[in-house]
């Protein structure tokens, strides 16, 4: 043995020969002190890969779990919905039938749809922005200070981190229209608070609130972790070329190199903004007056309160069709992206 | 001239980060102000943070009686762990095999684990609901838990992280006789310790919140979760009743929010660490 410790890796062969006497490649142990190293680093490979066809079996079994699994959650009940669509199933009646494009001709002049549709346009467009817009400039401000990192980073995280439904509870009373503080604190300034949560007008705008406090950290720790990825010297190299307020390192430095990180954020927010529901389903269940009804407020009711699955079912082929075209849309923004830098 | 201009930056900068996370904080501190003020003095709309009279264990006696919080953090920590462990159990091999093994199926795989990313519960519930109806399994752990047992998130995660692993190590272990099921134990498992914790908490945060699920598979008090506790607890006050209200739920936030801040180095040291020590 002291022989072969000479030589690391046939040490690692001959010690693997000898503890595992079910390995195939050492079954002539007689030979295996005498033998020379090349000849036990030979028959090493021979154990390190295994034969293609058992190898195969082998990640097939692996696999096995998770391809069955895969199949009954996800592909399966995604091609029921599809199929469902177009069917005039209601949960508790035993008879259905298929009515083609029915359910979408419906759909089209649902008022109820196309309001939800609408409402939550709206909801995205205002916290998409806003909640990336603010990620960013909190994120370059922790990562120009030295001090507090750790604790900004931990306070502006801990709504992510929150029960949204309790912390939705407590925007309810912060927007109470009489005791909540938030209209306690305007009028300090004479100003009157509108009912927030209450009024049609301003529903959306106080969900919206909701919506960007809640998002404004999982953007934010991303941004962090794009904008630790940007070498040093390419500020150093900005400033060279005069590059002297910090606007201009932004524009020619920081912002060009975030890009990948803001599409990804930005496809993620919107995407989290289409489907809000928590919220809407705790504070407003869609009211005042259809004012707050969202895409996924509206399948719920349809299909889970009302029992009209065939009908849902359409609703939610069009919620998946929205997140096919976002996805769509963020990789060709990406492809052309990469052919121009 | 420009240590001072320095300077005045910095403590802008400072000032604008303390303001913003003061705002940020500001529903956790009118939460914990409000838990303690009785009914009367909330109706002042006042905006003094401290009680005038402290009424917590009034207010947390009444949160505690009207529903049962032990069993909707018991029933949200055995759902959570569940939904982990059962998540972990069937990626990891499979992650394994399309990282590292011969396999032809593997392309195929990877177009579904897109395909699946595409897909979230809200697009397939529906049918699942429709399914365990007739299986009569609603309102069970078994209807909470098994939708999520397939996480196309955790195949991905776990395949980026597998593909980086040397190969030599896999080797070393096959030539110390180890079996394929051997080696995802006891050789890949060890050195994935950072993205599963990393992934264990991305699982137990999504889980732990989420309302729409549960919301549809339980109508029954003894298998709800705890935002679906609130929620009831909510319709039985009527709303009205702030002081509770922001009792439970405090109670209901806070496990998460203390998991949150113990485990964020860890997570932090998760992205960090890389290389094969684990």
């Amino acid at each position: 043995m002291a022989k072969a410790g000479s030589d690391r890796e046939a040490a690692v062969g001959a010690a693997g020969v000898e503890t595992t006497p079910l390995c195939p490649a050492e079954h002539d142990k007689s030979a295996h002190a005498a033998q020379p190293a090349r000849h036990l680093r030979s028959h090493a490979i021979d154990a390190a890969n295994l034969p293609d066809r058992r190898e195969a079996r082998i990640a097939w079994l692996l696999a096995l779990p998770a391809i069955t699994l895969l199949f009954l959650f996800i592909l399966l009940p995604t091609a029921a919905v599809i199929v469902l669509g177009f069917t005039d199933f209601e949960l508790g009646y035993s008879n259905w039938r298929f009515v083609g494009f029915e359910n979408y001709a419906e759909l089209l002049g649902d008022r109820t749809f196309r309001r939800s549709l609408w409402n939550t346009a709206v909801y995205t467009v205002i916290v998409t922005p806003v909640s990336i817009v603010l990620a960013l400039a909190i994120a370059m401000l922790i990562e120009a200070e030295t001090k507090g990192r750790a604790f900004f980073r931990t306070v502006y995280f801990l709504p992510v981190a929150s029960l949204l439904v309790a912390m939705a509870t407590v925007w309810q009373f912060l927007f109470h229209p009489t005791i909540g503080p938030i209209n306690t604190f305007l009028a300090l300034f004479g100003i009157a608070g509108p009912n927030w949560l209450g009024a049609s007008g301003t529903v959306l705008y106080g969900l919206s609130i909701i919506g960007i406090w809640q998002s404004v950290g999982f953007n934010m720790v991303l941004f962090l972790a794009g904008l630790t990825a940007i070498p040093r010297e390419l500020y150093a190299a900005a400033e060279v070329d005069g590059a002297k307020s910090w606007f201009d390192r932004f524009r020619l430095v920081t912002w060009p190199m975030l890009g990948p990180t803001t599409l990804f954020v930005a496809t993620i927010s919107i995407i989290n903004s289409v489907k809000v529901f928590e919220t809407v389903k705790t504070l407003t269940e869609g009211g005042p007056n259809k004012a707050s009804e969202v895409l996924l407020f509206t399948i719920y009711q349809e299909g889970f309160v009302y029992l009209r699955v065939g009908y849902a079912s359409a609703m939610t082929v069009v919620f998946l069709a929205i997140l096919v075209v976002l996805m769509f849309l963020q990789y060709r923004v990406l492809d052309r992206k990469v052919h121009y830098a | 001239m420009t240590s001072n201009a320095i300077s005045v930056a910095r403590i802008l900068r400072l000032a604008i980060l303390s303001t913003g996370a003061l705002l940020f904080l500001a529903p956790y501190i009118f939460m914990v102000s409000t838990a303690g003020k009785a009914q009367s003095e909330i109706f002042s709309s006042s905006l003094s943070l401290i009680p005038e009279q402290w009424s917590y264990i009034e207010n947390f006696s009444k949160a505690l009686s009207r529903v049962s919080m032990s069993t909707l953090l018991f029933n949200g920590v055995v759902v959570c762990a569940l939904i982990f462990v059962i998540q972990i159990v069937v990626a990891i091999p499979c992650a394994y095999a399309m990282a590292k093994l011969k396999f032809r199926a593997a392309r195929t795989m990877m177009v579904l684990v897109m395909l699946g990313l595409l897909v979230p519960i809200h697009a397939t519930a529906l049918p699942i609901y429709v399914a365990f109806d007739r299986l009569s399994v609603l309102n069970s752990y078994t209807a909470l838990v098994a939708p999520f047992s397939i996480s196309v998130f955790a195949i991905f995660l776990f395949l980026q992280f597998f593909r980086a692993m040397p190969d030599d190590l896999i080797h070393a272990a096959r030539l110390d006789g180890m079996s394929e099921a051997g080696i995802v134990a006891r050789v890949i498992v060890p050195n994935a310790w950072p993205a599963i914790t990393a992934f264990a908490i991305f699982s137990v945060v999504a889980h732990w919140n989420d309302l729409f699920w549960p919301l549809i598979v339980v109508t029954n008090q003894d298998y709800a979760t705890p935002p679906l506790g609130l929620l009831y607890f909510r319709a039985a006050e009527a709303g009205d009743d702030y002081g509770a209200l922001m009792a439970a739920t405090l109670i209901i936030t806070l496990p998460l929010v203390t998991a949150f801040l113990l485990a964020q180095k860890r997570f932090v040291e998760g992205i960090t660490m890389t290389g094969l020590k684990g």
